[in-house]
Protein backbone atom coordinates (compact mmCIF):
# COMPACT_ATOMS: atom_id res chain seq x y z
CA UNK A 1 0.00 0.00 0.00
CA UNK A 2 2.26 2.13 1.05
CA UNK A 3 3.92 2.38 -2.50
CA UNK A 4 0.70 3.02 -3.73
CA UNK A 5 0.25 6.10 -1.95
CA UNK A 6 3.63 7.32 -3.34
CA UNK A 7 2.94 6.98 -7.10
CA UNK A 8 3.23 9.16 -9.41
CA UNK A 9 0.63 12.20 -9.83
CA UNK A 10 0.68 15.46 -11.87
CA UNK A 11 2.51 18.32 -10.67
CA UNK A 12 -1.03 19.95 -9.96
CA UNK A 13 -2.26 17.58 -7.31
CA UNK A 14 -1.38 17.61 -3.70
CA UNK A 15 -1.19 13.55 -4.34
CA UNK A 16 -2.51 10.57 -5.82
CA UNK A 17 -5.94 10.71 -4.27
CA UNK A 18 -7.13 13.84 -5.01
CA UNK A 19 -5.74 13.16 -8.66
CA UNK A 20 -8.20 10.38 -8.84
CA UNK A 21 -11.27 12.70 -7.21
CA UNK A 22 -10.61 14.98 -9.90
CA UNK A 23 -10.45 12.80 -12.83
CA UNK A 24 -13.89 10.88 -11.89
CA UNK A 25 -15.03 14.67 -10.86
CA UNK A 26 -14.69 15.66 -14.46
CA UNK A 27 -16.43 12.48 -15.74
CA UNK A 28 -19.27 13.30 -13.56
CA UNK A 29 -19.14 17.12 -14.64
CA UNK A 30 -19.23 15.77 -18.33
CA UNK A 31 -22.34 13.16 -17.27
CA UNK A 32 -24.56 15.72 -15.44
CA UNK A 33 -24.17 18.02 -19.09
CA UNK A 34 -25.49 14.17 -20.44
CA UNK A 35 -28.53 14.31 -17.95
CA UNK A 36 -29.82 17.48 -19.24
CA UNK A 37 -29.20 15.96 -22.89
CA UNK A 38 -31.43 13.59 -22.64
CA UNK A 39 -33.37 14.93 -20.58
CA UNK A 40 -34.74 17.39 -22.69
CA UNK A 41 -35.49 13.82 -25.11
CA UNK A 42 -37.35 12.29 -22.05
CA UNK A 43 -39.57 16.12 -21.32
CA UNK A 44 -40.13 15.87 -25.46
CA UNK A 45 -41.69 12.56 -25.18
CA UNK A 46 -43.63 13.11 -21.54
CA UNK A 47 -45.37 16.09 -23.54
CA UNK A 48 -46.19 13.98 -26.64
CA UNK A 49 -47.47 11.13 -24.53
CA UNK A 50 -49.27 13.00 -22.38
CA UNK A 51 -51.42 14.84 -25.61
CA UNK A 52 -51.43 11.30 -27.39
CA UNK A 53 -51.40 8.89 -24.82
CA UNK A 54 -54.08 6.08 -26.47
CA UNK A 55 -51.97 6.96 -30.33
CA UNK A 56 -48.18 5.98 -27.95
CA UNK A 57 -50.05 2.83 -26.61
CA UNK A 58 -51.18 1.90 -30.01
CA UNK A 59 -48.21 2.95 -31.73
CA UNK A 60 -45.54 0.93 -29.24
CA UNK A 61 -47.73 -2.28 -29.72
CA UNK A 62 -45.35 -2.51 -32.76
CA UNK A 63 -42.57 -3.07 -30.49
CA UNK A 64 -41.00 -6.46 -29.84
CA UNK A 65 -41.21 -6.70 -25.53
CA UNK A 66 -39.26 -9.46 -25.70
CA UNK A 67 -36.08 -8.55 -27.75
CA UNK A 68 -35.70 -4.90 -25.70
CA UNK A 69 -36.25 -7.15 -22.99
CA UNK A 70 -33.01 -8.99 -23.88
CA UNK A 71 -31.10 -6.27 -24.47
CA UNK A 72 -32.29 -4.82 -21.76
CA UNK A 73 -30.78 -7.74 -19.64
CA UNK A 74 -27.62 -7.24 -21.82
CA UNK A 75 -26.89 -3.92 -21.16
CA UNK A 76 -27.24 -4.89 -17.07
CA UNK A 77 -24.94 -7.38 -17.80
CA UNK A 78 -22.69 -5.21 -19.49
CA UNK A 79 -22.52 -2.76 -16.41
CA UNK A 80 -21.68 -5.75 -14.11
CA UNK A 81 -18.63 -7.04 -16.78
CA UNK A 82 -17.53 -2.97 -16.67
CA UNK A 83 -17.47 -2.66 -12.78
CA UNK A 84 -15.58 -6.10 -12.55
CA UNK A 85 -12.70 -4.81 -15.25
CA UNK A 86 -12.75 -1.94 -12.80
CA UNK A 87 -11.86 -3.72 -9.96
CA UNK A 88 -9.24 -6.14 -12.05
CA UNK A 89 -7.29 -2.66 -12.67
CA UNK A 90 -7.67 -1.45 -9.90
CA UNK A 91 -5.74 -4.64 -8.31
CA UNK A 92 -3.26 -4.95 -11.29
CA UNK A 93 -4.70 -8.08 -12.13
CA UNK A 94 -4.33 -7.58 -16.07
CA UNK A 95 -5.98 -10.69 -17.70
CA UNK A 96 -9.41 -10.40 -15.83
CA UNK A 97 -9.12 -6.80 -16.90
CA UNK A 98 -8.65 -7.79 -20.87
CA UNK A 99 -11.50 -10.76 -19.81
CA UNK A 100 -14.00 -8.34 -18.15
CA UNK A 101 -12.95 -5.74 -21.44
CA UNK A 102 -13.59 -8.22 -24.01
CA UNK A 103 -16.72 -9.41 -22.05
CA UNK A 104 -18.36 -5.49 -22.33
CA UNK A 105 -17.23 -5.45 -25.70
CA UNK A 106 -19.36 -8.05 -26.97
CA UNK A 107 -22.50 -7.64 -24.74
CA UNK A 108 -22.21 -3.98 -26.72
CA UNK A 109 -21.93 -5.70 -30.04
CA UNK A 110 -25.47 -7.98 -29.11
CA UNK A 111 -26.91 -4.83 -28.01
CA UNK A 112 -26.31 -3.07 -31.29
CA UNK A 113 -27.11 -6.27 -33.33
CA UNK A 114 -30.41 -6.66 -31.74
CA UNK A 115 -31.58 -3.08 -32.22
CA UNK A 116 -30.32 -3.10 -35.97
CA UNK A 117 -32.04 -6.16 -36.20
CA UNK A 118 -35.16 -4.35 -34.37
CA UNK A 119 -34.78 -1.34 -37.08
CA UNK A 120 -34.89 -3.43 -40.07
CA UNK A 121 -37.93 -4.68 -38.78
CA UNK A 122 -39.56 -1.82 -38.79
CA UNK A 123 -38.10 -0.86 -42.35
CA UNK A 124 -39.66 -3.59 -43.72
CA UNK A 125 -42.98 -2.91 -41.85
CA UNK A 126 -43.10 0.98 -43.27
CA UNK A 127 -42.59 2.22 -39.23
CA UNK A 128 -39.81 4.80 -40.31
CA UNK A 129 -40.82 8.47 -40.33
CA UNK A 130 -39.79 10.43 -43.71
CA UNK A 131 -39.41 7.04 -45.36
CA UNK A 132 -42.63 6.08 -46.60
CA UNK A 133 -44.58 5.85 -43.30
CA UNK A 134 -47.05 3.78 -43.61
CA UNK A 135 -49.51 3.59 -40.41
CA UNK A 136 -52.68 1.52 -40.08
CA UNK A 137 -54.07 2.34 -36.70
CA UNK A 138 -55.34 5.22 -35.03
CA UNK A 139 -54.15 9.10 -34.90
CA UNK A 140 -50.96 8.10 -37.57
CA UNK A 141 -50.38 11.63 -37.29
CA UNK A 142 -49.66 11.30 -33.22
CA UNK A 143 -48.25 7.93 -34.12
CA UNK A 144 -45.59 9.14 -36.61
CA UNK A 145 -44.69 11.43 -33.23
CA UNK A 146 -44.37 8.68 -31.47
CA UNK A 147 -41.35 6.67 -33.98
CA UNK A 148 -39.74 9.66 -34.62
CA UNK A 149 -38.88 9.80 -30.41
CA UNK A 150 -38.07 6.09 -30.65
CA UNK A 151 -35.51 6.37 -33.28
CA UNK A 152 -33.90 9.82 -32.07
CA UNK A 153 -33.70 8.35 -28.67
CA UNK A 154 -32.52 5.31 -29.57
CA UNK A 155 -30.70 5.99 -32.15
CA UNK A 156 -28.77 8.78 -29.85
CA UNK A 157 -28.56 5.93 -27.69
CA UNK A 158 -26.75 3.45 -29.71
CA UNK A 159 -24.82 6.47 -30.90
CA UNK A 160 -23.48 6.61 -27.09
CA UNK A 161 -22.72 2.72 -27.10
CA UNK A 162 -21.43 2.68 -30.24
CA UNK A 163 -18.89 5.44 -28.52
CA UNK A 164 -18.50 3.37 -25.32
CA UNK A 165 -17.59 0.29 -27.75
CA UNK A 166 -15.06 2.12 -29.11
CA UNK A 167 -13.38 3.44 -25.97
CA UNK A 168 -13.71 -0.25 -24.46
CA UNK A 169 -11.65 -1.21 -27.38
CA UNK A 170 -9.21 1.84 -26.67
CA UNK A 171 -9.09 0.40 -23.16
CA UNK A 172 -8.24 -3.64 -24.22
CA UNK A 173 -5.37 -2.33 -26.05
CA UNK A 174 -3.98 -0.80 -23.50
CA UNK A 175 -4.66 -3.38 -20.81
CA UNK A 176 -2.81 -5.49 -23.41
CA UNK A 177 -0.05 -3.41 -23.19
CA UNK A 178 -0.22 -3.48 -19.73
CA UNK A 179 -0.80 0.28 -19.44
CA UNK A 180 -3.16 0.09 -16.37
CA UNK A 181 -2.15 -1.19 -12.63
CA UNK A 182 -3.29 -0.10 -9.04
CA UNK A 183 -1.36 3.14 -9.77
CA UNK A 184 -2.95 4.40 -12.66
CA UNK A 185 -6.60 3.08 -13.32
CA UNK A 186 -8.13 6.39 -14.06
CA UNK A 187 -8.79 5.58 -18.01
CA UNK A 188 -10.93 2.33 -16.59
CA UNK A 189 -12.96 4.15 -13.88
CA UNK A 190 -14.07 7.00 -15.81
CA UNK A 191 -14.69 4.57 -18.80
CA UNK A 192 -16.47 2.71 -16.50
CA UNK A 193 -18.39 5.93 -15.31
CA UNK A 194 -19.52 6.64 -19.25
CA UNK A 195 -20.65 3.57 -19.88
CA UNK A 196 -23.16 2.74 -16.32
CA UNK A 197 -24.97 6.18 -17.32
CA UNK A 198 -25.51 4.72 -21.02
CA UNK A 199 -27.17 2.04 -19.51
CA UNK A 200 -29.03 4.00 -16.48
CA UNK A 201 -30.65 5.81 -20.05
CA UNK A 202 -31.51 2.53 -21.79
CA UNK A 203 -33.40 1.62 -18.16
CA UNK A 204 -35.70 4.31 -18.62
CA UNK A 205 -36.02 3.97 -22.30
CA UNK A 206 -37.03 0.47 -22.16
CA UNK A 207 -40.46 0.68 -19.98
CA UNK A 208 -41.26 3.99 -21.54
CA UNK A 209 -41.14 2.91 -25.48
CA UNK A 210 -41.77 -0.97 -24.93
CA UNK A 211 -44.03 -1.23 -22.07
CA UNK A 212 -47.41 1.02 -22.85
CA UNK A 213 -50.31 -0.95 -21.98
CA UNK A 214 -48.87 -4.06 -23.28
CA UNK A 215 -51.58 -6.14 -21.13
CA UNK A 216 -54.40 -5.05 -23.82
CA UNK B 1 -10.78 -13.90 -6.46
CA UNK B 2 -14.33 -14.73 -6.11
CA UNK B 3 -13.55 -14.11 -1.96
CA UNK B 4 -13.32 -10.40 -2.22
CA UNK B 5 -16.43 -9.17 -0.69
CA UNK B 6 -16.69 -6.18 -3.63
CA UNK B 7 -16.66 -8.49 -6.00
CA UNK B 8 -19.28 -10.94 -4.48
CA UNK B 9 -21.48 -7.23 -3.67
CA UNK B 10 -21.45 -6.30 -7.23
CA UNK B 11 -22.82 -9.69 -8.41
CA UNK B 12 -25.26 -10.06 -5.93
CA UNK B 13 -26.25 -6.34 -7.06
CA UNK B 14 -25.73 -7.34 -10.61
CA UNK B 15 -28.54 -10.43 -9.57
CA UNK B 16 -31.00 -8.06 -7.93
CA UNK B 17 -30.99 -5.90 -11.09
CA UNK B 18 -31.59 -8.97 -13.65
CA UNK B 19 -34.76 -9.26 -10.49
CA UNK B 20 -35.91 -5.75 -11.09
CA UNK B 21 -35.80 -6.32 -14.79
CA UNK B 22 -37.81 -9.19 -14.46
CA UNK B 23 -40.52 -7.62 -12.06
CA UNK B 24 -40.71 -4.77 -14.45
CA UNK B 25 -41.98 -6.83 -17.58
CA UNK B 26 -44.03 -8.85 -15.30
CA UNK B 27 -46.26 -5.80 -13.76
CA UNK B 28 -46.34 -4.42 -16.82
CA UNK B 29 -48.27 -6.96 -17.83
CA UNK B 30 -51.36 -6.30 -14.88
CA UNK B 31 -53.81 -3.47 -15.68
CA UNK B 32 -53.00 -1.02 -13.10
CA UNK B 33 -54.58 1.91 -15.40
CA UNK B 34 -52.46 5.01 -14.46
CA UNK B 35 -50.42 3.36 -11.92
CA UNK B 36 -48.53 1.30 -14.91
CA UNK B 37 -46.16 3.58 -15.89
CA UNK B 38 -45.68 5.37 -12.33
CA UNK B 39 -44.71 1.68 -11.07
CA UNK B 40 -42.60 1.37 -14.42
CA UNK B 41 -40.63 4.73 -13.62
CA UNK B 42 -40.34 3.85 -9.96
CA UNK B 43 -38.34 0.10 -10.72
CA UNK B 44 -36.54 2.27 -13.88
CA UNK B 45 -34.96 4.51 -10.81
CA UNK B 46 -34.27 1.82 -8.23
CA UNK B 47 -32.35 0.81 -11.11
CA UNK B 48 -30.41 3.28 -11.96
CA UNK B 49 -30.05 4.65 -8.17
CA UNK B 50 -28.46 0.85 -7.53
CA UNK B 51 -26.14 1.23 -11.26
CA UNK B 52 -25.31 4.35 -9.86
CA UNK B 53 -24.66 3.89 -5.83
CA UNK B 54 -22.71 0.94 -6.26
CA UNK B 55 -21.28 0.31 -9.53
CA UNK B 56 -20.44 3.75 -10.12
CA UNK B 57 -18.83 4.05 -6.78
CA UNK B 58 -21.46 7.14 -5.57
CA UNK B 59 -21.11 4.53 -2.11
CA UNK B 60 -16.85 5.41 -1.34
CA UNK B 61 -17.13 9.04 -3.96
CA UNK B 62 -16.55 11.64 -2.00
CA UNK B 63 -19.26 14.28 -1.04
CA UNK B 64 -18.45 16.77 -4.03
CA UNK B 65 -18.55 13.82 -6.78
CA UNK B 66 -22.52 12.95 -4.94
CA UNK B 67 -23.07 16.89 -5.44
CA UNK B 68 -22.72 16.88 -8.86
CA UNK B 69 -24.89 13.75 -9.40
CA UNK B 70 -27.65 14.74 -7.44
CA UNK B 71 -26.91 18.42 -8.96
CA UNK B 72 -28.01 17.05 -12.88
CA UNK B 73 -30.80 15.31 -11.33
CA UNK B 74 -32.29 18.91 -9.77
CA UNK B 75 -31.88 20.23 -12.63
CA UNK B 76 -33.56 18.26 -14.71
CA UNK B 77 -36.49 18.39 -12.05
CA UNK B 78 -36.81 21.88 -12.43
CA UNK B 79 -36.73 21.47 -16.26
CA UNK B 80 -39.54 18.53 -15.70
CA UNK B 81 -41.40 20.86 -13.15
CA UNK B 82 -41.20 23.88 -15.05
CA UNK B 83 -42.62 22.36 -17.91
CA UNK B 84 -45.46 20.40 -16.73
CA UNK B 85 -46.92 22.94 -14.60
CA UNK B 86 -48.15 24.64 -17.87
CA UNK B 87 -48.46 21.15 -19.87
CA UNK B 88 -50.66 19.77 -16.94
CA UNK B 89 -52.54 22.97 -16.30
CA UNK B 90 -54.28 23.50 -19.23
CA UNK B 91 -55.61 21.89 -22.65
CA UNK B 92 -52.99 21.01 -25.40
Amino acid sequence: MADHSQAAHAHQFDDIKQQHEADSLGMWVFLTTEILFFGALFLCYGIYRHAYPDAFASASHYMDVILGGINTAVLLGSSLTVVLAVHAAQHGERKRLLVFLVMTIVLGCVFLGIKGLEYSHKFAEHLVPGVDFQYAGPQPGAAEIYFVLYFVMTGIHALHLLIGIGIMTWLAVGASRNRYGPDYYAPVEVSGLYWHFVDIIWIFLYPMIYLIHVYR
Amino acid sequence: MNNDPSIRLYFRIGIILMLLLALTISVAYIDLGPYNIVIALLIAAVKATLVGYFFMHIRTSPRLVWTFAIGGFFWLFILFALTFSDFLSRPI
